[in-house]
């Protein structure tokens, strides 16, 4: 076993997949040569060759349905869109295309493409390079949208993205990358995806992230406990499916909810769980299910980053909210 | 020398390049009028541009190159092997079209088995995915290549600039047919473009272009032979701008009278190029009055075997709501 920060367990996944599929391709605006702005692909050019390890001109559709042709000749591309903000400029690639290649041509062609790309703010990088737009991919039916919180899950979960035979958007939190080391095994194995994991248990009240709000999650978890208030924390992983039996049972269990996301609070993820608990679950609730999310602006310049952004903080308020109702 | 022997085609292949014009053509003609009677829902139109479909697709390997045909490409899609039953069937959108068992728009194509992409209705989408599958011949060192059609107005959207500069950049084996016939809709070319050509566009990717009369087959097959050799041999993909004229409105659900004269219709109809080209078959005896009096009635007689059979076909039933949205 390794310590690895998370891009360093990314790289290691699209290290262990060029090495165990030849099919396998990663390319995108400077991940060759330059091993990408963050370093995810750093030293794979060098060792897998630019046949399979290229940079691409400055146009994300182009990538997309490069991406796309590629796919239906049997080839497992891994682009990368450099900020997630630029999704927007591939979104008729995505949504439009990728996630409905099987649907439209009966079943007879599939387009198991893996795009990758970092997102998220705490970082003091302002909007369009700072934005949580996974929303937008989880109402695509089609996709899979998935989003580590760890360098463990991180590997795992892009190696069976990878290897999954439908598209799936995999979003790396940029706060995330460089910010703690986990033990990561140096060889390939899969964390499942649509499968969430109870990341701290508790029995008061559960907490429902994914991506860098688990920390901030866990971080409440442990000030909560302080007071004698014991928080389970439910990590999603995967947000497109959701993992709908996982939130349930810990629904029972606890009888009170908190649902963390960082993105804006219109129209999200938080919602849509919202709804599944209370069309599942709502004779174990205590209390109204309580949202923790971003006001609903464009993404915060820098000097109201830290007011904009949930934290740790606003999260036990609504857990106090929730306990005390 | 005739035109034909010229550029090595047999007697049998130009009368079978007519065939399968004349096929569109009357395949074309038959949706309208099922459409006009209330069976099927639409119809987006070839007619006009068959000669210059027809004649691409000769001009490739039909055994094993790739296509990424637009909705208009009944031509290209009849001379890649689709049968008039498998149009008919997606026509009436049943269940058993090959294409996307109903669940896609008239005329958007699509075959596993015949090499050819699915395509969606967002304009020029398909020129980045062919782009991908002359990417993934090259890699396999496979020497097939990606044939790509579009119309003039595509030509304008960025998709259409970001796969041409790909395959130039890494040169592809990929040839782009702008199939142009003077109108997007309603706007005519003069306000779609400020180039002379089309083809103007290719220098700007560091690929070569040209443009040609795609009434004439002759000089199509031509062009698009030139630039698959071009390809198979490693020198890069090609723009080709094949002119025409739209014979028809845009769709079924179009008054074209509302942005263009008749007289301008019925002048370019003058022009038709399955017009020209019979003349040069009767001219030099491959057509005769007899052969054509029996094409005809084939062509005929299969029409009313694929409508009567895709009328009578069960649509999808709602049971497979779910197929295919994830494996």
């Amino acid at each position: 076993m390794a310590q690895m920060t998370m891009i360093q367990a990314i790289t290691d996944a699209l290290r262990t997949e060029l090495k165990n599929d030849e099919n396998v391709l990663v390319f995108g605006e400077d991940v060759g040569q330059n091993g990408g702005v963050f370093r995810a692909t750093e030293g794979l050019q060098a060792e897998f060759g630019e046949d399979r390890v290229f940079d691409t001109p400055l146009a994300e559709s182009g990538i997309g349905g490069l991406a796309i042709g590629l796919s239906t000749q049997g080839f497992r591309p891994v682009p990368e869109i450099q900020f997630f903000g630029f999704v927007y400029e591939v979104m008729d690639s995505i949504s439009g295309q990728m996630a409905r290649m099987r649907y439209r041509s009966g079943n007879t062609m599939h387009a198991p493409v893996t795009i990758r790309s970092p997102f998220g703010g705490g970082v003091h990088t302002p909007e369009m390079h700072a934005d949580s737009l996974e929303g937008l991919m989880a109402q695509q039916p089609g996709l899979k949208v998935v989003i580590p919180s760890n360098p463990y899950d991180a590997k795992g979960l892009l190696i069976s993205s990878i290897r999954d035979n439908d598209p799936v958007i995999f979003l790396e939190h940029m706060k995330l990358y460089r910010s703690f080391r986990d033990e990561v095994p140096e060889e390939a194995y899969e964390v499942e995806l649509g499968k969430a994991k109870v990341a701290r248990e508790g029995n008061d009240v559960t907490l429902i992230a994914y991506g860098a709000m688990v920390q901030a999650s866990v971080k409440a978890a442990e000030e909560l406990e302080k007071d004698g208030v014991s928080a389970e924390v439910v990590d999603l992983r995967t947000i497109s499916p959701l993992d709908i039996d996982t939130i349930v049972e810990s629904v029972k269990k606890t009888g009170r909810v908190v649902v963390v996301q960082e993105a804006q609070r219109q129209a999200g993820i938080a919602s849509q769980i919202v709804a599944e608990i209370q069309e599942r679950a709502i004779l174990h609730l205590e209390a109204p299910v309580l949202r923790v999310a971003a006001p609903d602006t464009v993404y915060a310049f820098t000097q109201a980053e830290e007011v904009w952004l949930p934290n740790h903080n606003d999260i036990v308020e609504k857990v106090n909210d929730v306990i005390n109702f | 020398m005739t035109k034909h022997t010229e550029l090595g085609l047999s007697e049998e292949e130009v009368l079978d390049m007519y065939r399968i014009m004349l096929t569109a053509r009357r395949v074309d003609e038959r949706m309208w009028l099922l459409n006009r009677a209330g069976k099927i829902p639409f119809v987006v139109s070839c007619q006009g541009q068959e000669v210059q479909q027809v004649a691409a697709s000769f001009a490739l390997n039909r055994e094993k190159d790739y296509t990424a045909p637009y909705y208009r490409d009944v031509g290209v899609v009849l001379a890649l092997g689709m049968s008039i039953k498998e149009l008919m069937l997606q026509a009436f959108a049943k269940a058993e079209d090959p294409n996307s068992g109903g669940r896609q728009m008239p005329g958007h194509f699509g075959s596993r088995k015949l090499r050819m992409l699915t395509g969606s209705s967002p304009v020029t989408t398909q020129v980045p995915h062919a782009v991908g599958v002359g990417l993934a011949c090259q890699m396999n060192n496979d020497d097939a290549i990606a044939f790509v059609t579009l119309g003039e107005g595509s030509s304008n959207q960025g998709d259409f600039h970001e796969g041409a500069n790909f395959a130039a950049v890494h040169k592809l084996p990929v040839i782009i047919m702008v199939e142009n016939n003077q109108y997007a809709i309603s706007v005519a070319l003069n306000e779609q473009v400020a180039c002379e050509k089309i083809s103007d566009r290719a220098i700007g990717y560091g690929m070569h272009g040209e443009t040609v009369d795609g009434n004439d087959p002759f000089a199509v097959y031509r062009s698009v032979k030139q630039a698959a050799d071009r390809a198979r041999e490693g020198s890069g993909p090609t723009l080709i701008e094949a002119v025409s004229y739209r014979l028809t409105p845009h769709s079924s659900d179009d008054d074209d009278r509302t942005y263009r004269s008749e007289e301008e219709v019925k002048q370019a109809k003058e022009k038709d190029g399955l017009i020209s080209f019979r003349e040069y078959l009767i001219a030099h005896n491959i057509l005769t009055e007899e052969n054509e009096k029996e094409m005809e009635q084939t062509i005929k007689s299969l029409i009313d075997e694929a409508t009567d059979y895709a009328d009578a076909a069960p649509y999808a039933s709602p049971d497979t709501l779910f197929d295919g949205v994830y494996q």
